[in-house]
């Protein structure tokens, strides 16, 4: 296997890598957890007081 | 999910620490930058040895790259990194020894660059022994943050932290290659590469400190403040994961597009073309990712000042990365290099994106770090954000304006072949650009020394209700 046969290998695995992001990223199963991760900076975190100005 | 844990206490003083300085090296940096700016209407003004234009502007882009914006990141990123993870700060001796290390970094750039000392390779001008400084610095600013995300109380490693996590690793490998070098002297020194090489290293070096420096640094505050500023989650979680690992894969590639139609191989210069215009897809996905979180919170904008900063940066962002990619295509690329339409691209970044999503996370963090309810005053909060719209939009129209008749006059040529248009003609039609230039820059410097204002006034507040800890108080679980 020539350097530019490796450069190959590593496009295909890269893009299925890519893909098998996505697909684990947006596979229904998974949609809950990271619904969750998403509120999760919002939960157990006292409200932000609203922005009144007093000067 | 299991997050309803009891919060420990949260590191504050380190945090506090950056953020201010964060504010004044902006100011000192864009003053710098104003002051450049007036040289080139007016090139005699402070005309010195040390202070003259090439010793200064170096100086501009040290101090606001990696003073103001560094200072914004260090703070963001350990403030986050605690209240996502559930963690005190790993370490927190070495967290002040990051604070002390990276100013003292700052301060010797402030004497050697205007003393002619340089490296000579762009945002990489410090000279050897900053060079190990800095490294020493930031591999401690791995060591706190990496080790604050391993204590963590949470299951899941919030997306913000990805985005510094990788931010942080890149910048550590960037800074370590791009700085091989034989000392001479204790002040002199040369790269180990030459040539076609070194060019290429520099660049891969310079468009990765744009990628993950000003790029990933500052979508990790994005992944964090526009959501929290809103109180909305942010809009789509699973997206920001494709965004995440997208960006920084594709990145990597793009910094030959600094290269056109020089001594690169121009297969690499096509690579370089062929990435940055791929690289477009996930800019925008991660730009629209946050001004989507905004939906059903839009009335927000009418009285939040802060949430106008972070979405008027977004809307930069996306200006700016639709501009990149069609700048790096050859024949757009053939009108716009050299001229000042690359100056309005960078500005449009810097000021429109980097500085605003930073300032509106910095207003949104320090009274949390002062324990106090809100800032001194929402109204200078809104007049500083006026100030920064229109100083930016100033300058970078005034720069496109520039950019592209420059680059029209320098390649107008007689039917015999000669030049249309000496240089100095070209120089001579940009000084009202450059006047416009000085103007807009002068807005945008004005809002920060608003902004030092509100930020020394909070503290007195925040002294006189006696609220300044260094930590927060541990917050009990909710549910």
């Amino acid at each position: 296997m020539t350097y530019y046969d490796w450069l190959g290998v590593l496009s295909v695995v890269m893009l299925t890598m890519f893909i098998a992001i996505g697909w684990w990223a947006y596979s229904p199963k998974n949609k809950t957890r990271f619904d969750d991760a998403a509120n999760s900076i919002l939960e157990n975190d006292p409200v932000d007081p609203s922005n009144g100005d007093k000067h | 999910m299991s997050n309803a844990v009891a919060h420990p206490a949260y590191d504050y003083r380190t945090v506090r620490h950056f953020a201010i300085m964060s504010v004044v090296w902006g100011i000192v940096g864009m003053a710098v930058g104003v002051l450049i700016a007036a040289q080139l209407v007016w090139p005699d003004l402070l005309a010195s040895e040390w202070t003259h234009f090439g010793r200064l502007r170096p100086l501009h882009t040290n101090a606001v790259i990696f003073a103001f914006g560094g200072c914004a990141l260090f703070a963001t990123s350990y403030y986050v990194v605690q209240r996502t993870c559930h963690a005190t700060l790993a370490f927190p001796n070495l967290a002040r020894f990051t604070f002390w290390g990276w100013n003292l970094v700052i301060v010797l750039a402030a004497i050697t660059l205007p003393l002619g000392m340089t490296t000579t390779h762009e945002y990489a001008e410090l000279e050897w022994p900053i060079d190990i400084l800095i490294a020493v610095v930031w591999i401690s600013y791995a060591v706190v943050f990496f080790g604050t995300i391993a204590k963590r109380n949470t299951s899941h490693i919030y997306v913000a932290n990805w985005f510094f996590g990788a931010f942080i690793l890149v910048i550590a490998v960037l800074h370590i290659v791009n700085s091989v070098q034989f000392p001479v002297s204790f002040t002199k020194s040369y790269y180990v590469w030459s040539g076609a090489m070194d060019a290429m290293i520099q660049w891969w070096y310079a468009h990765n400190a744009v990628g993950f420096f000003l790029t990933a640094g500052f979508l990790g505050m994005m992944y964090y403040f526009v959501p929290k500023q809103a109180g909305r989650p942010v809009y789509s979680y699973r997206l920001s994961i494709v965004h995440f690992w997208a960006l920084i894969a594709t990145y990597m590639w793009a910094g030959a597009h600094h290269l056109h139609y020089s001594a690169l191989p121009d297969w690499a210069q096509s690579v370089g073309m062929v990435m940055s215009i791929v690289l477009l897809a996930p800019s925008w996905g991660g730009m629209i990712n946050g001004v989507m979180t905004l939906s059903g919170a839009w009335h927000k904008l009418r009285t939040d000042p802060i949430l106008r900063f972070l979405v008027v940066s977004l809307s930069f962002y996306g200006m700016s990365t639709f501009e990149g990619p069609m700048m790096s295509i050859k024949t757009v690329n053939a009108l716009s290099h050299n001229t000042d339409w690359t100056i309005g691209h960078v500005h449009s970044g810097a000021l429109g994106w980097v500085a605003m999503v930073a300032i509106g996370s910095l207003y949104h963090l320090i009274p949390k770090v002062l324990g106090i309810a809100q800032m001194y005053s929402t109204r200078l909060i809104n007049l500083h954000f006026w100030l920064a719209t229109i100083g930016t939009v100033l300058y970078i129209a005034a720069m496109w304006v520039n950019g592209i008749m420059q680059g029209l006059m320098w390649r107008a040529v007689n039917p015999d072949g000669t030049l249309t248009y000496s240089f100095v003609d070209s120089l001579e039609a940009s000084y009202p650009g450059y006047v416009v230039r000085v103007i807009g820059g002068a807005f945008f410097l004005l809002g920060m020394v608003i902004m030092l204002y509100n930020v020394y006034m909070t503290v007195n507040d925040a002294k006189e209700q006696d609220t300044i800890r260094d930590t927060s108080e541990p917050e009990p679980a909710l549910a």
